[in-house]
């Protein structure tokens, strides 16, 4: 404001505020249009979540309605038909509790199995390993999680079954005393910790390579600053890279707990479904909805589907829940500078 | 307000000892004897030539520094500094593809030899980096006994040593007070003096500082040199910088590197004042008044 | 500086391990292994996770015992942890190999040229192996598969080119609902097909309708991988792009999107990857004919992931023989995807 040239305009003001100007840029017309187009692909995966919510909660209303709580409460599936040979919604009970538990458990169980091996895995990876060993881990790694779930089904019903029944008969000998471990019937084919393993199998990879992406952003210059203390790998993981990736790996557990929710035919082959709500995970019973779902579709009526359909509705809205949780997480701690 | 006051009393100390240091400059002329002299030889690089991948980019270099002096080495980027001072504390190795040859020579020992301890040897021969680098997950107090943790050692009394690291490192005086918040709430300057703290808790006889102010304004620049000033009497200070009136302040000996595009080489070395005002060599002369880098 | 005349001298990596330190830990991986052999043959444990876990401790124990005595407490707790991690990508790889070798061990036996020439229409699952094919399945899946594609393609690289270019207001709930849509399970992708369309519109099951189930999966993997890829395009290609008075429209689809092409191309095929081997949808809503069925929007069709479903759910030993051949069949299409992407991916970034 010292000089102002002769003639200026602002000279009747004297302290002028520079007003900002909307900068504006009328689009052309075949902008306007590439735009619309690109933002209706856009939000067609808001349309996409949208439909499978309007048209599931649609066609389990009716079920929905005549059971109330009890649906998600409730732990009896029973289909009763009247005279006519229809079925009688009133008399029918749909109750998926047990499915419901029987997810969580699953799910939770291969969680807590994958963890720490997917943990451990990254930062070998990440931090251990020779480039060459690295390259290959990393391509077999990715490739694992393009397997399709049937093969880990029939693998792990095949193969992997009668190694988990040995591993469920040790922890029961040594362990029985946790109430997870208790077994009333010595029955320990097709159980939850069998689907459990499967699971952590099947997610390792996914939980692998968040994991491994968010220590490898672990910015360098606090690596080398610990290094340049004489700290060895190990302190300096413990005091940078744990510390910086220490959320973003509970955000890639939680997307491989979503997946092991959501799985269905790897789960449907090694599990033994019963209704009724299970805790003790080496008992050949257990509960999962996505499985039941399959099991039941072949065989059931009109109504029966739209209880189907409920359920669907349910595990929706549950996995829907967890990733979002998820990514929340994961894409916060990319940002983040800690 | 006092401290500082105290400071630049020792300071003048430093500054008064010319005398003895012309010389060391003759002895340095003389060089290749470690040890003799009035000051003790601290590192001694000899030979050194660095790779990354099949590219040399260092040739040759031998270089002693003398323990209780600082040592600038300056020249235009790209000419192997850094990369030199990276291959005194076995930092070089974290590059993929790297390389190298020669050896170097701390109290007389190869710190490159076969079944060398390498967290040891960073232990006796610290870092600090251009770029400020505290924890962010710790405190400021945790940050200064970081290396402690790191490298597992033991100490008697911890409050001790915290506040002798802040107080050589000039800081104490500024977070005296707050030593449990975190180091990211520092000012840039502070951060790389806490960071200077950090690197003096294990007791290191060699400091490498790699453009330890190029991040910082003049105002922490000039804090960062009186505390090098202040560490020079009782360890080897090694400082890469790319600003020639920084090195011909705070250094005892310069040595100036050039790259003509092939590996970097290590032109000319001797006592500051002779490098800045009559230098051997033309390219030394041209890059210190200026004329090109 | 002094001798300028430098003799040849030969760039070394002192940090590697010598062959006499990699023997050292040869040794110690042997005297495990016998230690391990021992202490089982003396103590009542017994079988493979026995000796596998007695190993593991074994060469903890010498690794801490070594580094312990020549390095102190810091470096010792690091082996420990170096040993940890290692046996971490051990058990994370183990299952990939076993189920790369059961695969390739028990589809063996039903593989032959006949599979790709005939379909089940005259056979069924329990008929001796060398009889019928998968190639109703093939074509199913191709179908399928495609249908999907042609649904997927367009509108998961619109929804990459919203969120990387047009940045438009919505762009950041856009990206989360695109990541809760990858989250999607696979069993509800079909139940929404069956509840939308099938229950209420058509009343049966096509090829069709598996397509669609599918195009729910695929839409997310393209997208979110194709946005990955967009967002690496250097901005000034977009600047220079819209500086020489390109239309926004002009500079993405003759500039942006071309030099993204292979970034893209890998981006639909490891979502095609991703859907080849998806079971549960196709179960509910495709039908698993038996026959080649050429006709998408008529008639139940058959496709790999269903061929192999349906040989293991009927139980016998030449049914799951025939389900291995099928997974062998499944996993080299996958593998062969893979590759394909990999190899574009490689050399895109080559350039």
């Amino acid at each position: 404001m010292t000089t102002t040239a002769p003639g200026a305009r602002s000279a009747n003001s004297p302290i002028s505020t520079p007003v900002k100007r909307e900068i504006t840029t009328k689009p052309r017309f075949s902008d306007k249009v590439f735009r619309g187009v690109a933002t209706a692909g856009g939000l067609s995966s808001l349309v996409i979540l949208g439909l499978i919510l309007i048209f599931l909660g649609y066609q389990g209303f009716q079920v929905l309605r005549s059971e109330g709580f009890g649906f998600i409460t409730g732990s009896n599936w029973q289909v009763m038909q009247d005279n006519a040979g229809n079925t009688d919604l009133a008399a029918s009970t749909f109750g998926i509790a047990a499915m419901l538990i029987g997810t969580l458990l699953c799910a939770a169980m291969a969680v807590v199995i994958a963890v720490p091996i997917s943990v451990l895995c990254a930062l070998y990876l990440t931090f251990y390993a020779p480039q060459l060993l690295k390259k290959i881990m990393v391509a077999v790694i990715d490739l694992m999680a393009a397997f399709p779930s049937i093969l880990f089904g029939m693998w792990g019903f095949f193969i992997l079954m009668p190694h988990v029944e040995y591993w469920g008969r040790l922890i029961h000998k040594y362990f029985s005393w946790i109430p997870l471990f208790k077994m009333e019937i010595p029955v320990f084919t097709r159980s939850p910790f069998v689907a459990g393993v499967v699971l952590a199998i099947m997610i390792i990879p996914i939980i692998t390579s968040v994991s491994r992406e968010i220590f490898s952003q672990t910015p360098l210059d606090r690596v080398q600053a610990a290094y340049a203390l004489g700290a060895t790998r190990w302190s300096m993981i413990r005091a940078v890279v744990i510390p910086y990736g220490r959320s973003g790996v509970v955000g890639g557990a939680m997307l491989g707990l979503g997946r092991a929710m959501g799985e269905t035919v790897a789960v449907y082959t090694v599990l033994n479904l019963v209704y009724q709500i299970n805790w003790h995970v080496l008992i050949g019973a257990g509960g999962n909805v996505a499985s039941m779902i399959l099991l039941k579709f072949g065989e059931a009526g009109p109504t029966e589907t739209r209880a189907l359909m409920a359920a669907g509705l349910v595990l929706f809205l549950l996995t829907l829940l967890v990733n979002s949780i998820a990514n929340t997480i994961v894409s916060r701690t990319g940002g983040k500078g800690r | 307000m006092i401290n500082p006051n105290e400071d630049g009393n020792d300071e003048m100390e430093t500054k008064t000892t010319p005398s003895s240091l012309s010389d060391v400059a003759n002895a340095t002329k003389a060089r290749k004897q470690p040890g003799s002299g009035a000051l003790g030889v601290g590192l001694e690089a000899r030979g050194i030539h660095a790779w990354f991948g099949d590219k040399l980019v260092l040739r040759d270099i031998s270089l002693d520094f003398w323990s209780g002096t600082v040592t600038a080495l300056i020249g235009p980027s790209g000419c192997g500094k850094s990369t030199f001072i990276r291959t005194l504390n076995r930092m070089h190795e974290f590059i993929p593809g790297a390389a190298m040859a020669g050896e170097v020579l701390l109290n007389g020992q190869d710190i490159y030899e076969q079944g060398t301890d390498v967290t040891k040897i960073r232990l006796k021969v610290g870092m600090v980096f251009q770029k400020p680098n505290p924890f962010p997950s710790m405190t400021i107090a945790d940050n200064v006994l970081a290396g402690l943790k790191l490298a597992q050692l033991k100490t008697e009394n911890k409050d001790d040593l915290l506040e002798e690291c802040l107080e050589r490192a000039g800081l104490w005086n500024e977070v005296k007070d707050r030593l449990n918040a975190y180091g990211g709430s520092l000012s840039g300057g502070q951060q790389q003096r806490l960071c200077i703290a950090r690197s003096l808790a294990v007791r290191p006889e060699v400091l490498l500082m790699d453009e330890p102010c190029s991040a910082l304004d003049p105002g922490s620049t000039l804090k960062i040199e009186e505390t090098i000033q202040h560490l020079s009497s009782s360890m080897t200070i090694i400082i890469v910088t790319h600003n020639m009136q920084q090195a011909a302040r705070v250094s005892d000996y310069t040595g100036f590197f050039l790259s003509d595009g092939g590996p970097g080489e290590l032109v000319e070395v001797g006592p500051t004042s002779e490098i800045f005002s009559r230098p051997k060599d033309t390219r030394t002369e041209n890059y210190v008044t200026g004329r090109f880098g | 500086m002094s001798t300028v005349t430098v003799p040849k001298v030969k760039p070394t990596r002192p940090w590697k391990r010598t062959p006499k330190q990699q023997a050292l830990m040869a040794a110690n991986l042997l005297i495990s292994a016998v230690v391990s052999y021992f202490v089982v043959l003396a103590t009542p444990m017994k079988g493979k996770l026995a000796y596998l876990a007695i190993f593991f401790i074994a060469v903890i124990a010498i690794n801490f015992a070594e580094s312990y005595f020549k390095s102190g407490l810091a470096a010792a707790k690091d082996s420990i942890a170096t040993s940890f991690a290692a046996a971490g990508l051990i058990i994370a790889v183990v299952p990939i190999f076993s189920i790369l070798f059961t695969i390739f061990d028990r589809g063996r036996a039903g593989l032959n040229f006949n599979l790709f020439l005939h379909d089940m229409k005259s056979n069924g699952p329990n008929d001796p192996l060398g009889q019928g094919g998968l190639l109703h399945a093939l074509v199913g899946s191709g179908i399928m598969v495609g249908i999907a594609l042609l649904i997927s393609l367009p509108i998961g690289i619109l929804t990459a080119i919203y969120l990387t270019e047009i940045k438009g207001i919505y762009s950041r709930p856009i990206k989360f609902l695109v990541q809760a849509m990858s989250g999607v399970p696979s069993i509800v992708a079909g139940l929404f097909i069956l509840s939308a369309i099938v229950f209420p519109i058509t009343k049966s099951s096509s090829g069709l309708m598996g397509g669609l189930a599918l195009s729910i999966l695929m839409i997310p993997t393209i997208a979110r991988t194709s946005e990955e890829v967009l967002l690496l395009i250097p901005n000034d290609l977009r600047e220079a792009g819209v500086a020489l008075g390109g239309t926004q429209w002009r500079t993405i689809s003759l500039i942006v999107v071309p030099a993204a092409k292979s970034g893209l191309i890998t981006a639909t095929i490891l979502g095609l990857a991703r859907v080849a081997g998806e079971t549960a949808p196709l179960v509910l809503v495709s039908g698993g004919g038996d026959a080649v069925n050429p006709n998408p929007f008529h008639a139940p069709m058959g496709s790999l992931p269903f061929y192999i479903w349906k040989g293991f759910t009927y139980g016998t030993p030449e049914s799951i023989a025939r389900s291995w051949a099928g997974i062998f069949v499944l996993l080299s299409l996958i593998f062969l995807l893979f590759i394909a992407a990999r190899t574009l991916s490689g050399s895109g970034a080559k350039k």
